[in-house]
């Protein structure tokens, strides 16, 4: 049995006239990365509260670890082994001092004293917050409060990671200081990820991706498995990122560019053909 | 409708301890008819600039002048109220700002504020303004705008800036969180809309990959002052200037700052057409 398994899962909101989610089934290994992208209503956040039982399925079965979403006796066992980071910075963190609202998750578990003061040292490490570990939410910028927001997820030690859009609202340079600390998470720490994201350029940073259209599964695979069928994709109101694009034109005009997925690729590659002997 | 800023201040809380200028002698002249970007990390002072353009934000006493067409906004006889139906604001996140029971009656709100038409004008006003961003009137007039879809709030709210016809339209983060298509497709709207009454579009954006493609201008601030004020094609060959900024270059002005090091300079404006096409014209001359 996989890590995170979804069998045939099926979400309705109370007085919708559709499914949200109409009978996706995926899983996730542990350790993995997964990115999760769709149109905007496909069932991506439904999907993020899903995990960890914010929402119960109204048909099918959703299970980290064996512990099933439906299983009402292990639903505080469910929450503290999956840890959710929603989309804005300002609607996540409580207190009115960062260790405070580090400590607001282990304090809720009834940790001792001792064992808080080391899950935040490790926590606000582990996102690169250690300095503002007094400083007051307010005055921190966009994607300091996400890497707190993240923090306080980490100060319970969750198997699993899940980020409900958490870049959408920060600048490049928040996004980048989140990114590259769930990357950190993940590769050293062997944190399991699933990322639900708009961004086609983080989704590059994850091992599979998992596509939703109209509240179903429509294409799973590699971020090159998945970007190579660019038609596809529009199909479902996605696209590629735009090396891709930039690439796919030379590429008519005859360049005889290599199969390439990033920006770097496309910059060597065209360094290549074009430098001057 | 000009608008003109010189040596523009802004400083929060002044006289407390946690005063904050916001702005530093910004001196910004945005011609009639621009497509103008504004750019800058955040707490550059791009938010404080575009709130100062109807008045939501005054300009310190220091400043010398800042005028938005005929309107001069540091004279205190101005007449605000007008200048905010000339000059549509439209906030980051606008679905968030929807309140009204009915979709008909959050885009009248506005309206009904600045003229107060009768009724069956107000109606076709507000057809005419749903219309204008996509929305069927009659299928969405008596929903409530929390029915709607993300992509449809947000068009409602625009509809409900655009009814008073302002002649200029200011957007912070306009296509934040739309998926790809959404924001094709926003885009697409907007270019439609500049051209008609709306005169003058001024975006904030932090994606430069859409200042490039779609900018005649654009300005970038850095702690609260104007680094530069350029087109997209002089502004993004200086990759290296934006980068240690904190700020992102658009993929195409990444690449041709690689060539550029490579020996190869690339004659462009930065848009992925343009680039393709000029990197082609470099592929055919060596062979």
């Amino acid at each position: 049995m996989s890590f995170i398994e979804a069998k045939n899962v099926y979400y309705r909101y109370p007085q919708a006239e559709k499914d949200a989610l109409c009978g996706v089934s995926f899983a996730v290994e542990k350790g993995e990365y997964l990115a999760v992208i769709g149109h905007n209503g496909s069932g991506k956040s439904t999907l993020a509260r899903l995990l960890n039982g914010l929402l119960q399925p109204t048909e099918g079965e959703i299970a980290v670890d064996g512990i099933s979403s439906a299983d009402k006796s292990r639903l505080f066992e469910l929450r503290r082994r999956v840890g959710v980071v929603f989309q804005n910075p300002d609607n996540q963190l409580i207190a009115s001092v960062v260790e405070d609202d580090v400590a607001f998750g282990p304090e809720n578990i009834g940790l001792k004293r001792e064992e808080i003061k080391e899950r935040i040292d490790f926590a606000l490490a582990a996102v690169g917050m250690e300095e503002y570990r007094k400083a007051m939410p307010s005055r921190l910028s966009g994607g300091q409060k996400q890497r707190v927001a993240i923090a306080g997820v980490l100060a319970i030690r969750p198997d699993v990671l899940v980020l409900d859009e958490s870049t959408a609202m920060l600048d490049p340079r928040g996004r980048r200081e989140v990114t590259d600390v769930v990357k950190k998470l993940n590769r050293e720490n062997g944190m399991t990820v699933l990322a639900v994201t708009h961004y086609m350029d983080e989704v590059c940073d994850a091992d599979r991706v998992l596509v939703l259209s109209d509240g179903a599964a429509v294409m799973e695979g590699t971020p090159r498995e998945i970007f190579s069928q660019k038609e596809k994709l529009q199909k479902y109101e996605l696209d590629v990122p735009v090396p891709m694009r930039i690439a796919e034109l030379l590429k008519e005009g005859g360049m005889p560019l290599k199969e390439i997925f990033t920006k770097e690729e496309l910059g060597e590659e065209l360094c290549r053909l074009l430098r001057k002997i | 409708m000009q608008i003109v800023a010189e040596n523009l201040s802004h400083v929060y809380s002044p006289k407390s301890k946690f005063a904050v200028a916001a702005l530093k002698n910004v001196s910004l002249t945005i011609e009639e008819g621009e497509f103008f970007g504004i750019i800058g990390h955040t707490g550059s002072g791009k938010s404080t600039f575009i709130q100062h353009l109807n008045g939501l934000i005054r300009a310190d006493k220091g400043s010398k002048k800042l005028t938005v067409g005929e309107f001069d906004l540091l004279d205190k006889e101005c007449d605000f109220k007008k200048l905010r139906s000339k000059v549509g604001m439209v906030f980051q996140y606008p679905e968030y700002q929807l309140f009204a029971d009915t979709v008909a009656a959050d885009v009248a709100f506005g309206l009904k504020n600045f003229e107060n038409p009768n009724e069956a004008e107000t109606a076709a006003r507000v057809k005419e303004a749903l219309e204008t961003v996509g929305l069927d009137y009659e299928e969405v007039k008596d929903k409530s705008p929390f029915d709607l879809s993300g992509g449809q709030k947000r068009r409602a709210a625009i509809a409900g800036v655009i009814v008073t016809k302002p002649e200029i339209l200011v957007l912070d983060e306009p296509v934040a969180g739309l998926d790809p298509k959404g924001k094709t497709e926003f885009f697409r709207l907007l270019h439609a809309l500049h051209g008609g009454f709306v005169k003058t579009i001024v975006i904030v954006s932090h994606d430069m990959d859409n200042v490039a493609e779609h900018c005649t201008r654009a300005a970038v601030f850095d702690k609260g002052e104007i680094y530069r004020v350029a087109p997209p094609k002089e502004l993004f060959r200086d990759a290296a200037a934006l980068t240690a900024m904190g700020l992102d270059v658009p993929v195409t002005g990444y690449l041709a700052a690689q060539l550029k090091a490579a020996g190869v300079f690339v004659d462009t404006d930065f848009t992925v057409a343009d680039f393709a096409e000029k990197t082609l014209e470099k592929w055919r001359e060596r062979q």
